[in-house]
């Protein structure tokens, strides 16, 4: 295979760049969390000025965790595993690279207009039309780079990350056009195309697959790449991950119409969309236990490897949250839960417990190999960080899932004769203390960020020394 | 026959899709190419090593 040509190498160099952005936005990004946590718990945290506002914030700061920090630890990781197990460089240095500024200037597009108010107001897809433009610009050469790059390959089979990533590429391009389609009035204001109800369906469309494909296949990719490394032994069964992408792509693009429960959205539709998200427990499970059966036979590795725990961990949280959401699909339930706090809870144990975990754990594994170390600067640091970010979560959850059943309950409760039970601010003013623990196991795993951050400075510090040393030795 | 009956083939043949994929996936023939395949994250520290090592080479030289 490689004998056959014997001068190829790997383009690292934008893989690197991406991995340094996974971690210099997931801080952003969860330090914006941070800052809107407090504003719900400690109002004056608004500051009073329109840019600093919770309604301007709150989309940066998804914004920023999902394609910034989520979308950093894709791109470097689709780019790592699609030359690795492909065994071929990059379909093209200039491409990659242009990807690497290109999404970056997204990301600070999205930093300048966001606060200014300029917003589209679709959740996930607030960007207005000119940034619209530039992502398409971008994402279609990600798919260029990426589909390229599987045409080189030296490998008879295309691995199964693969295809969970080539998966995430196509079906994002395909929403973020059909969800974006609008028209633009000014250079900073647009109107989408759809109207009404047609306009909502689309949005969950996109927002329902933002979270299934941007969030769940590729980074399922990660984890069919990475478990298996970290783990040093191959999936636990390669069979059951062909079936777990079909199952998982042909049903996840139906399961939108569970966010419109109870809306104009017709009947039927809503119930498709609830049965869809029920089934979708089948492949989330059998992708979780595949990866978590790759570990049998070598469960003694967790004690040691804090980088493995992380990587574990993240597939607990995955089973977790795939649970709870079929859960909250269903109509009965989602008449408790609609427009609470356990939807807010929901979203971070997948976000903080599943996305967050795992890239930690690929942005560990991928550090010392990229700069040419065996590991990372320390050990320990990675194992705080770990505790940090599973306290973190818990914590977070919980605090959301108290607040969001109470809520529920509290706007449901009637009196005999019809009246409402409590007012609305009665409710608010219970959930105080949740906010307040939300805000805390939000602080908390932002800490481990840190944690990280310096951990990464350090390795990289270091690698500087050994080439230093390196050089020395040559010309003496 | 109208749209109501397509859309209910529609249906059967995905599923008698999804359970081909199945039973291919799983069939004794294909266990060969499985193993290949899943061993593949395994296959290619050569490549690895090298680039590493031009990439130090370089660094040094400058």
């Amino acid at each position: 295979m490689s004998t056959a040509t014997p001068n190829l190498t790997y383009n690292y160099k934008v893989v690197r760049q991406f991995t340094i952005m996974t971690v210099v936005w997931g801080i952003i990004g969860m330090g914006m969390g941070v800052l809107i946590a407090s504003q719900l718990r400690f109002p004056f945290m608004n500051f009073d000025l329109p840019w600093t506002h919770f309604g301007r914030l709150r989309p940066l700061h998804t914004n920023l965790v999902i394609f910034g920090f989520g979308g950093s630890a894709l791109f470097a990781t689709s780019y790592y595993v699609v030359q690795r197990t492909c065994q071929a460089r990059l379909f093209s240095d200039g491409l990659a690279a242009f990807t690497f500024w290109g999404w970056q200037a997204v990301l600070v597009a999205a930093c300048i207009t966001l606060p200014m108010g300029l917003t589209s107001t679709k959740e996930y897809a607030e960007l207005e039309w000119p940034i619209d433009i530039l992502i398409t610009l971008v994402w279609v050469a990600y798919a260029m780079v990426y589909f390229g790059t599987i045409t080189k390959r030296q490998t008879k089979h295309i691995y199964v990350a693969n295809w969970f990533y080539g998966a995430f590429i196509l079906t994002v391009a395909v929403l973020h056009i059909g969800n974006n389609l609008e028209l633009p009035v000014s250079a900073f204001k647009s109107y989408s195309i759809y109207s009404g109800v047609t306009d909502a369906m689309m949005q969950w469309w996109w927002g329902h697959n933002a979270v299934g494909f941007f969030l769940t296949a590729g980074f399922l990719g990660m984890m069919y790449y990475f478990v298996p490394k970290q783990a040093d032994r191959p999936v636990y069964s390669y069979r059951l991950s062909i079936v777990h992408f079909w199952a998982l792509i042909a049903t996840y693009v139906w399961a939108g119409g569970h966010h419109l429960h109870y809306s104009a959205l017709p009947d039927w539709a809503q119930t498709a969309g609830m049965i869809m998200s029920l089934i979708l427990l089948a492949p989330s499970w059998g992708g979780m236990i595949n990866g978590m059966m790759t570990l049998s036979g070598a469960w003694h590795k967790l004690r040691t490897d804090p980088i493995l725990r992380f990587l574990v961990v993240s597939l607990s949280f995955y089973g977790m949250s795939t649970f709870e959401g079929p859960m909250m699909a269903i109509k009965t339930v989602n008449a408790l839960s609609h427009d609470t706090d356990w939807t807010i809870g929901h979203v971070h144990s997948g976000a903080l417990g599943w996305v967050a975990m795992i890239s930690i754990g690929a942005v560990y594994h991928l550090i010392p190999r990229l700069w040419g170390m065996t590991r990372m600067y320390s050990v320990g640091l990675i194992n705080l960080h770990f505790w940090l970010a599973t306290i973190g979560t818990v914590l977070y959850i919980v605090a959301m899932w108290v607040n969001g059943i109470m809520q529920g309950l509290m706007w449901r409760a009637v009196n005999a004769d019809g009246t409402l039970t409590y007012s609305f601010v009665e409710a608010l003013e219970n959930s105080m203390p949740g906010y307040l623990i939300r805000l805390i196991g939000g602080g908390i795993f932002f800490t481990g960020m840190l944690v990280m951050a310096y951990n990464v400075r350090m390795t990289i510090r270091q690698k500087d020394a050994v080439a230093l040393d390196n050089s020395a030795v040559q010309t003496a | 026959m109208d749209i109501n009956d397509l859309r209910g083939i529609h249906t059967l043949l995905v599923l008698v899709a999804f359970i081909g994929i199945v039973w291919w996936a799983y069939s004794a023939n294909r266990r060969k190419a499985n193993d290949e395949a899943a061993n593949l994250p395994f296959a290619d520290d050569e490549i690895d090593q090298r680039t590493r090592e031009r990439e130090k080479n370089t660094e040094n030289k400058k």
